[in-house]
């Protein structure tokens, strides 16, 4: 990139479910100075594991935002990343209230979900959809790793009655304790039809996608892609 | 001699495990998965199932993933192209 980018984890009030507000992190990178188009991208991130795996193109795609006058926010997800918030309390409503409490406070004009991170984006911003899932794929996902990992250790456990005692008691799922109300609500999400913001259409952007990656990897090509996606949105006025 | 489940298989495992292209044209039947590439951990395997459950429009069962199934490439072969009727 050829103008200087800068990036700075700034931390930001986030809403609680409650009333008032906790500190939580985000990675900004401003707009580059002199190309300033006055737009600020919140990029809500991929959940679980797969953020592991999609940080790194999330924030390439930021760097090619901000190189072109885009301002770009990226911030933690309560309970997950290195967010301080206790994951097991947390429910897909609160992280929604917490996406929109970041959007109000960085300015964010357009947003840009990738994978389930569309499943909590706030209502009411334009923005796009990077291979969005349903909480219902991503659950089954996490339960069937577990399935794999306990049966190697010669423990049969069951999707059915592993969803069960979630919604009961909370479930752990490769590495992460969800509380009951989180169990039972998440596989319901889908992302908000009526939603302004649109799916980026799987043929403009590089085949595989990195969530599918065992280990996190990097493709300069997909956040080449998705930043000029984002990009000719927003020059056609999109914001509008 | 690579059949369209064949090769779409090797694609699928080309894709998850960030292999060069052709590198998964090595594969013979009895090169191993699980447990002999560090990274199919269990969430791996999990996303490679779900994979070829979109890709190849079958439903695996949990019943069904056991050690066996992702021992070699050839048990994963035999049980996906069971599974599509051929």
């Amino acid at each position: 990139m050829g103008a200087t980018t800068l990036e700075m984890i700034e931390s930001w009030p986030c809403p609680l479910p409650g009333g008032g507000t906790r500190d939580e992190l985000a990675l900004r990178l401003a707009a580059a100075v002199g190309l300033e188009r006055g737009a600020q991208v919140l990029v809500i991130p991929a959940l679980f594991d797969e953020a592991n795996r999609m940080r790194r193109l999330s924030v390439e795609v930021m760097r090619r935002l901000s190189a072109s006058g885009v301002g770009a926010v990226l911030p933690e997800i309560p309970g997950l990343g290195d967010s301080l918030a206790d994951l097991t309390r947390q429910t897909p409503g609160d992280w929604r209230l917490a996406m929109l409490g970041a959007a109000r406070h960085f300015g964010a004009t357009h947003v840009l979900a990738i994978r389930g991170g569309a499943l909590i984006a706030p209502d009411g911003l334009p923005g796009w959809r990077y291979a969005p899932v349903t909480g219902a794929s991503q659950m089954r996902q996490m339960l069937r790793a577990r399935i794999v990992a306990a049966r190697e250790l010669g423990v049969e456990e069951k999707q059915d009655s592993l969803m069960a005692q979630g919604r009961e008691a909370g479930l752990e799922l490769v590495g992460y304790r969800l509380g009951a109300e989180f169990v039972a609500e998440f596989p319901g999400l889908v992302v908000n039809a009526d939603s302004p913001m649109r799916d980026i259409a799987p043929d403009l952007v590089p085949t595989p996608g990195l969530w599918l990656r065992a280990e996190p990897g990097e493709n300069a090509a997909q956040a080449d892609a998705l930043a000029a996606v984002v990009m000719m949105g927003i020059t056609a006025g999109d914001a509008a | 001699m690579q059949n369209e489940t064949d090769a779409q298989l090797r694609q699928i495992l080309t894709d998850v495990l960030g292999l060069k292209p052709g590198q998964a044209d090595g594969f013979t039947a009895d090169t191993g998965l699980f447990g002999h590439l560090p990274e199919l951990d269990s969430m791996a395997v999990a996303g490679l199932l779900t994979e070829i459950e979109d890709r190849l429009d079958i439903v695996i069962d949990d019943e069904d993933v056991d050690g066996d199934l992702l021992e070699s490439y050839g048990a994963l072969l035999t049980f996906v192209t069971a599974r599509r009727g051929g």
